[in-house]
């Protein structure tokens, strides 16, 4: 059985009039990277403020390592390290100053400090400058540093809320990397985004928002099947001979549920891997194989797919 | 269910990460340079003054602070005209900027309250008003021994140590309007903007408007007018509105405690100073039971906006 150390049942947030997160249930496992994604004001970082304790929550239970952030807040961000949206540092202060300012709100003894500041900067490559003032720092390099943050403290679990927006592409493979070695040391990681390949690249399991609700919750692959029908989509490029019906010799493929032809090409929709078989069809036809692949759905089709389907009844309904 | 563990853990870290960055800043630093320039003409004046009386008096040190030579007021009505201008300096933008530079939720993400940070940092800005007003006193007490040549008595000094307390009490009340305002605005221009806008009503407009409102609400009775006398409701009525402001409170307080003489705040009948020894001084126990609701109404009016900007503060979203 995986241990949970995120678990969120109802949770609700509700403003005056408008309600932001609405009845939201997940949970998250242990060592793992969940990902939480949606367009921007689905209620992303509003769900990880009430996981803070920063925001009240409305109506519903979440608890983090067993704790209830609304009660035991400082437990709770004692063991957590939260990295927000385009965070901000201290300007006039140098980089290892900024964290030993955390560093003592954490309450580490002065040898300890050093130490820690010191591994951490050197972790996210910022040692260099360590003690140079933030003001002079790039956007990539600040993240970086609320990434060395959260590894200072020795968090648990790391929530990571729109790391990657504004970073340019070099800088985001990097960051991506650095939050892939966490995962490595054991720590659980929250991650949201809007951006999807980057989360599709290392989520293990992600959650849809949409409108604050969570519409599809899984791993890429389920949620492939559950939007999409399959999870494979294998492209066959073959010269059969005249008179052998290829197309039919692959929709008898056990696991294809669809074969769409377009001249020599076959795009074939499968819940499995299925290259194999269709390579063993087009040679017994004696047909000539020029070329075969297999696409994993990306999550952006599956995400455009969803919202299409979603809003199509909705707008017949409201025309009735 | 309580909520777990202290409310001011983190306080210390807090206020002494403040300290230094008031202490280091620029801002401090022309306040300072402001005030001292300001407080030694006027004090060099007083000197010139006092100089040839200094035989005659027994309270000469105290007279350094409240002779004044126009057009240039005493030391400690300058004071009261100075303090309310760097405390705003101090706490404009205390929380706001904390917002605008996108630290206020990385911060709170940290095992602290609400409280810690915003207790910090009333208590940082107070404690550096405290140290520049003991520098003024020990500026005032040397300059008095180097140019008058008299040691002050100690009665003088715990005199002038209370009056420094008073005024440690009106910066309060300063800088807790100034740290509301900063958490009310997010813009750090229009906090201190109106912040501004208190302080010039207070100190110039308020004495003028207290008295012709005073006019209105208690009209001058016929017969005192005709004795060529003020009639005793309307100075009463005048009193009572001019002493919602703080800068009323201030001046009321040190005149109780700067000049021992004094023996009453408000207006008094003639049959009330019968036995009196007019013109003595008094001890300074009867002198602070003068000045006593003044004092109180000063750290009252902290509290009150104190709180109030705590209450904001608490209910205030952390997310930019």
């Amino acid at each position: 059985m995986t241990e949970h150390v995120i678990t969120a049942r109802g949770l609700t947030k509700r403003y005056r009039r408008a309600t932001v997160v609405d009845a939201v249930d997940f949970d998250v496992a242990k060592g793992e990277i969940f990902g939480l994604l949606g367009p921007n004001g689905a209620g992303k970082t509003t769900t990880i403020l009430m996981m803070l304790g920063l925001t009240e929550i409305s109506a519903g239970t979440v608890r983090v390592l067993g704790y209830d952030p609304e009660r035991e807040p400082l437990a709770v961000k004692r063991r957590v390290g939260y990295l927000p949206d385009s965070v901000g540092f201290y300007d006039y202060l140098t980089a290892a100053e900024n964290l030993a300012y955390t560093a003592r709100l954490m309450g580490f003894s002065s040898a300890e400090r050093a130490q820690r500041i010191a591994d951490a900067l050197k972790r996210v490559q910022l040692g260099d400058v360590a003690q140079q003032r933030v003001a002079t720092f790039s956007r990539g390099m600040r993240q970086r540093l609320g990434l060395a943050e959260i590894v200072m403290k020795g968090a648990e679990i790391a929530i990571l809320d729109e790391p990657t927006s504004g970073l340019d592409p070099q800088a985001t493979v990097d960051f991506l990397a650095m939050i892939e070695e966490l995962k490595d040391e054991g720590v659980t990681v929250l991650l949201s985004s809007h951006l999807l390949d980057q989360v599709q690249r290392v989520c293990d399991r992600v959650a849809l928002f949409q409108s604050g609700r969570i519409v599809l919750q899984g791993t890429v692959a389920e949620l492939a099947k559950q939007v999409l029908g399959a999870g494979f989509i294998v492209e066959v490029d073959a010269v059969a001979p005249p008179g052998a019906d290829l197309e039919a010799r692959l929709l008898a493929i056990p696991g294809v549920s669809a074969v769409q032809r377009t001249g020599d090409r076959y795009r074939l929709t499968a819940v499995r891997d299925v290259r194999p078989d269709a390579a063993r069809s087009v040679v017994a036809a004696d047909g000539a194989l020029t070329q075969l692949s297999v696409d994993t759905p990306s999550l952006e089709a599956i995400y455009t797919r969803f919202f299409q389907r979603k809003t199509q009844p909705e707008g017949v309904r409201d025309a009735a | 269910m309580r909520r777990e563990g202290s409310a001011f853990q983190g306080l210390g870290t807090v206020v002494l990460k403040e300290l230094s960055d008031q202490m280091s800043s620029i801002r401090i630093f022309v306040l300072e340079f402001l005030v001292a320039a300001i407080a030694f003409v006027a004090l060099y004046r007083a000197i010139g003054r006092l100089a040839d009386t200094t035989a005659e008096d027994p309270f000469v040190f105290l007279r350094l602070f409240t002779v004044d030579t126009p057009p240039m007021p005493s030391f400690a009505g300058l004071l009261g005209f100075l303090i309310p201008l760097v405390a705003i300096g101090l706490g404009f933008d205390a929380v706001s900027s904390e917002h605008n530079r996108r630290t206020l939720s990385r911060v709170l993400s940290q095992p602290i309250y609400r409280d810690a940070l915003l207790v910090g940092k009333f208590l940082a800005a107070l404690a550096t008003l405290g140290i520049m007003l003991l520098g003024l006193w020990l500026l005032v007490i040397g300059a008095g021994l180097l140019l008058l040549g008299v040691p002050p008595n100690s009665g003088e000094v715990a005199r002038s140590l209370v009056f420094l307390v008073i005024a440690l009490c009106y910066c309060g009340v300063w800088l807790a309007l100034a740290m509301l305002l900063s958490i009310v605005f997010r813009s750090a221009a229009t906090a201190a903007l109106v912040a501004l806008g208190l302080w010039l009503f207070f100190v110039l407009i308020w004495p003028i408007l207290s008295s012709a409102l005073a006019m209105v609400i208690a009209p001058p009775d016929i017969r005192y007018v005709l004795l060529g006398l003020p009639t005793p409701a309307t100075i009463e009525m005048q009193q009572m509105l001019a002493r919602l402001s703080p800068n009323q409170l201030f001046a009321e307080a040190v005149l109780a405690i700067l000049s021992p003489s004094t023996r009453a705040l408000g207006p008094i009948y003639l049959e009330q100073l019968q036995g009196a020894v007019v013109g003595t001084a008094l001890p300074l126990r009867q002198s602070l039971l003068i000045a006593w609701p003044q004092i109180v109404g000063l750290v009252a009016s902290t509290i009150v906006l104190f709180v109030a900007g705590y209450v904001v503060f608490q209910r205030q979203e952390v997310r930019a």
